[in-house]
């Protein structure tokens, strides 16, 4: 191959390729100094790698788009997600910095697999190429697995990540069997060439449905659509709460990012077929998540089940498929990432207060706001963000992802959604209620003071979740200018 | 001005909250709701009796989706403004004499349920107004869930989520009046006209929003759950001013936005509200407690509100908006009373009173007048607005005045009775005697002074408050305009003002 072309707009990928020089690195670092507590060290190389990552992405920001070496593009769009997910990432590193003992001993393994992760969301919003995104799908899929067992001696760790292993690998092969149909129907596995050949006439058309089916199954487990989406609760509440909120809106935000991609650039001439089964699950997704976050009693499981119904909110926009509906999406992504972590920095602040590492019951939270008023006063706006109640940042997210939609004609898809809307709002109010008009236990055993157990990177966390699901509510104008749809 | 108006509140709830001790935090909250009634009074030195927008602000908010802040005010959210602006002080006052636990965060939860119902009244673009709608919620769903009563939770959950979902599908009509019109901006899309199936679909999903939080008999049921566990100056804010964004949002957008499906369901909405007349007045004679009579009072009052908007004439529609106030300030100062006398005896039982006058005279005669301003005695408040409205009423429907009519007899016969069984009678319970139970404080007369004197005002120049209402509603498409009949409301004396009254309204048309 001609080195030029090789070197050709390669920095499309300056992001990805910075954070795997960091992994390196720290991988270095981690085997210089085998056998002592270097966890402190890591995090914070970690932080810096992710900062730098996102230093690239402004660096090529507002660049005109180009694409390399057919395989990956630098549009709004893909800085946008990558922007999500840079942050999820900062924000998660952070979170796995409050005593947990299975992190702290392998500190190495932990974030290089984490940053690996990154790598791997990162470049399915960038791909423009089947196997590209087969490749990225792969690279965070696995250290996901891993990462959601890091808790050995768990059975419950152990357990979600099995199930997750197991699962996952079954709908990998969905998906590369859609992908092999796919490739048959248009005669490439470059998205443009796809729809260049079947918009022609040409190709094989019966092959498309097919493989757009295959790729749903794929696309819909990662992203946890219903009818797809039964390993979620397990893998949420048995993985280490860290991993977990960052999952919950890396994987979102990567697999939507590859979705909306492929669906709107590779098949944009089949989307009157295909956007009326996407809405079909985009309605399962929403009520099924939502019906079933009313019966759980552990927040985490409730907040995972809420990841399901916001999953179907997002796929409304892809539904509608327009260029604004892209951005909405970003949009939208990008008030999750801050609300959902925010809310599992929380988890982890209580969980760590309970003295339990790894659940939390929505009654064992009565009367928090007595107990803890900054931390309860924090849960509360992301709670209420969540259900989208304004000024919020979670109410425009969802606001402009309705608009896109209304404009794209799927006005009853949106009544849908909105009335999904006002079922979460009754089990996030519940957290609400429980924090604020119930009164705690009389346990008469003298109270821990929070501040024994929380750590100051965890209430990093939250503060900054906070300050931003309100900052971006009371501002929305400039993070919509700022966070792009497809080909903008 | 307006943004002043609007956000000094929330300012005032920050100081509040950081605010070191709780007598300080008293003075500031009251202080905040003083200045911001102050700036509010502001309004009336430059106001123009004219149908347009005044003091109209309008910057970009999110330019790309034509978005903006846009407030102003009109001859229709003036006194509903002023209103707000009046009570909350008072409900201030109110708790800083009763509440005890966590007073910082109850006083910034007042304050900012003011600012968001103000930004309610003064928000001309759509997803302004929605925004501050829903916010709204939120103060006034904690005010209740932790201040309440023993049912509180219940009460809350119940208050948020009904009128939460009512306005679910308002995000959607107002969507799809975006995306016919291209713009989120009232006045815009009031130029533009809608197409009259859109306005059919559109109207019923905002009519259902203001129906729950009016509430409009059959969307009534949270509301005297609501009403009686939240605390005293939660049920005085919810009555006076949050049962008006209800009414205020017919006003404001239903009519003027969807003028034929307007004309279309004005009869149904019409027969729900004397039905509501009726009910809530049957309901109220067969309470035993004097706070569930005062919450189902306010289902019938508010039936007259909207009878009179949906009769669509200028008289019953001014007549409506005059009533708005009303209600805000009779209703506001008979929860004020049951509270006092509630931290009083803790109990709201009428049974466990009576013959109060021999021994609270100052309390017995405020509460006559105050029942008096409710049940419509001419010379008060209460007379003007309900006579305008059933006036008006008369010439659309007069079965539905006539029915209305009877409500009104009601009203008077269930205040009355309420009136009898507290305050005449007998004294028998040794509770009540003058030893044990204290009259009026002078900080009580004084929270109560400014609701009588305007009871007072409105009754006798009821002109100068319908003087400036008068020119934007005749400006409605909908509401037609009588040609005669409008100096049936003029009572006063002065003849030259009452020719300056018609003049602007027969040039309009």
């Amino acid at each position: 191959m001609d080195t030029a072309l090789l070197f050709d707009n390669a920095i499309v990928l300056l992001p990805e390729i910075a954070l795997a020089v960091g992994v390196m690195v720290l991988m270095m670092v981690d085997i210089g100094r085998r056998g002592q507590d270097d966890s402190a060290l890591l995090a914070s190389l970690s932080v810096a790698i992710l900062l730098l990552g996102i230093g690239a992405s402004v660096l090529i920001w507002g660049r005109p788009p180009v694409e390399y070496l057919d395989g990956a593009v630098s549009d709004g769009f893909a800085l946008s997600v990558r922007l999500v997910i840079l942050i999820a990432g900062v924000l998660g590193v952070f979170l796995s910095r409050n005593r947990f003992p299975a992190i702290e001993r392998q500190g190495g393994a932990f974030y290089s697999l984490y940053l690996l992760a990154i790598i791997g969301m990162m470049l399915m919003g960038t791909a423009t190429n089947l196997i590209v995104l087969f490749i990225a799908l792969e690279i965070f899929s696995l250290a996901l697995y891993i990462l959601s067992g890091f808790y050995r001696d768990s059975p419950r760790s152990i357990e979600a990540a099995m199930k997750y292993f197991l699962l996952g690998a079954f709908a990998s092969t969905f998906f590369v069997y859609g992908s092999a149909l796919l490739y048959g129907a248009g005669g490439s596995a470059h998205y443009a060439r796809i729809h260049e050949t079947l918009a022609t006439g040409g190709g094989n058309p019966s092959l498309v449905f097919p493989g757009i089916a295959l790729l749903l199954v794929g696309f819909g487990f990662k992203v946890s659509l219903v009818p797809f989406h039964m390993w979620t609760p397990d893998v949420y509440q048995g993985a280490p709460t860290p991993v977990t909120a960052f999952m919950s809106v890396g994987t979102k935000a990567a697999a939507f990012a590859g979705f909306f991609r492929l669906m709107m650039t590779a098949l944009p001439s089949f989307h009157d077929q295909w956007a009326t089964p996407l809405a079909i699950l985009a309605v399962l997704t929403m009520t099924v998540g939502n019906l079933t976050a009313l019966r759980q009693s552990s927040v985490k499981r409730m907040l995972a089940y809420s990841g399901i119904a916001h999953a179907g909110n997002i796929l409304i926009a892809l539904v509608a498929g327009t260029g604004a509906a892209s951005s909405a999406a970003a949009f939208y992504l990008f008030a999750y990432a801050f609300m959902n972590i925010g809310a599992f920095a929380v988890i982890i602040a209580f969980e760590k207060h309970a003295g339990d590492d790894n659940d939390l019951e929505q009654s064992s939270l009565a009367g928090a706001s007595e107990r803890f008023p900054a931390l309860a006063a924090a849960m509360a706006i992301f709670m209420l963000s969540l259900s989208g109640i304004p000024p919020l940042a979670g109410f425009f997210g969802k606001f402009l992802v309705f608009k896109a939609a209304v404009e794209a004609g799927w006005a009853w898809l949106v009544v849908i959604g909105v009335l999904n809307s006002a079922i979460s709002a009754y089990y996030y109010l519940r957290v609400v209620v429980a924090m604020y008009f119930q009164q705690p236990e009389e346990t008469g055993e003298e109270e821990v003071p929070l501040a024994a157990t929380a750590t100051r990177s965890s209430l990093f966390v939250v503060t900054v979740s906070a300050v931003a699901v309100v900052v971006i509510g009371l501002q929305p104008g400039l993070w919509a200018d700022l966070l792009r749809g497809l080909g903008q | 001005m307006l943004s002043i108006l609007t956000f000094l509140p929330i300012v005032g709830a920050i100081v509040v909250l950081l605010a070191p001790s709780d007598s300080l935090k008293k003075w500031l909250a009251f202080g905040a709701t003083v200045a911001t009634f102050v700036v509010s009074l502001l309004l009336l030195p430059g106001w123009q009796e004219i149908p347009d927008m005044q003091f109209v602000e309008r910057y970009a908010w999110m330019p790309d989706l034509n978005i903006y802040y846009h407030l102003g005010v009109d001859g229709i959210s003036l006194w509903l403004v002023l209103l707000t602006t009046l009570l909350m002080p008072i409900a201030v006052a109110f708790s800083n004499q009763h509440i005890k636990q966590n007073l910082g965060g109850y006083l910034a939860l007042m304050l900012l349920m003011e600012t968001a119902v103000l930004g309610v009244f003064l928000a001309l673009d759509l997803v302004l107004f929605y925004v501050f709608w829903e916010f709204s919620l939120i103060p006034m769903a904690f005010l209740i869930g932790k201040w309440g009563s023993q049912n509180r939770i219940y009460a809350a959950v119940k208050f948020f989520l009904y009128t939460l979902a009512g306005s679910a599908l308002m995000l959607v009509a107002i969507l799809a009046l975006y995306f016919n019109a291209g713009t989120f901006d009232l006045l815009e899309l009031q130029r533009a006209g809608l197409p009259p199936g859109l306005q059919q679909l559109a109207f019923l999903a905002f009519a259902l929003a203001f129906a729950i939080k009016v509430p409009l008999f059959p969307f009534h049921t949270w509301l005297p759950d609501a009403h009686v566990e939240a605390p005293t100056a939660g049920s005085v804010i919810l009555a006076g001013v949050l049962l008006k964004l209800g009414t205020y949002g017919f006003l404001r957008f239903a009519l003027p936005l969807f003028p034929v499906a307007v004309a279309n369901y004005a009869t149904l909405i019409s027969i729900l509200a004397v039905v509501g007349i009726l009910y809530g007045a049957l309901v109220a004679l067969a309470q035993r407690d004097l706070k569930s009579l005062v919450a189902y009072s306010s289902v019938a009052h508010m039936g007259f509100v909207v009878l009179g908007i949906f009769a669509l004439n200028e008289q019953a529609v001014s007549g409506a908006v005059l009533q708005m106030v009303n209600h805000g300030l009779s209703t506001g100062a008979l929860f004020l009373m049951v509270g006092m006398l509630y931290e009083r005896r803790h109990t709201r039982l009428m049974k466990d009173y009576g013959g109060l006058w021999a021994s609270v005279p100052i309390f017995s005669f405020f509460f006559l007048v105050v029942a008096m301003s409710s049940a419509g005695l001419p010379g008060l408040n209460g007379f003007i607005g309900e006579f305008a409205i059933l006036l008006g009423t008369f010439k659309s429907s007069p079965i539905l005045a006539v029915l209305g009519t009877a409500g009104v007899i009601l009203a008077a016969w269930y205040l009355l009775h309420a009136f009898r069984q507290v305050v005449q009678g007998a004294l028998t319970n040794p509770a009540n005697l003058k030893e044990n139970l204290p009259d009026l404080n002078w900080k009580e007369i004084g929270q109560l002074v400014p609701l009588v004197l305007l009871f007072f005002a409105i009754g006798l120049a009821p002109n100068f408050f319908l003087d400036k209402i008068n020119p934007s509603v005749a400006a409605l498409e909908v509401v037609q305009t009588p040609a005669v009949g409008h100096e049936l409301l003029v009572d006063s004396s002065d003849q030259s003002k009452q020719d300056s009254d018609i003049n602007p309204l027969t040039t309009i048309y």
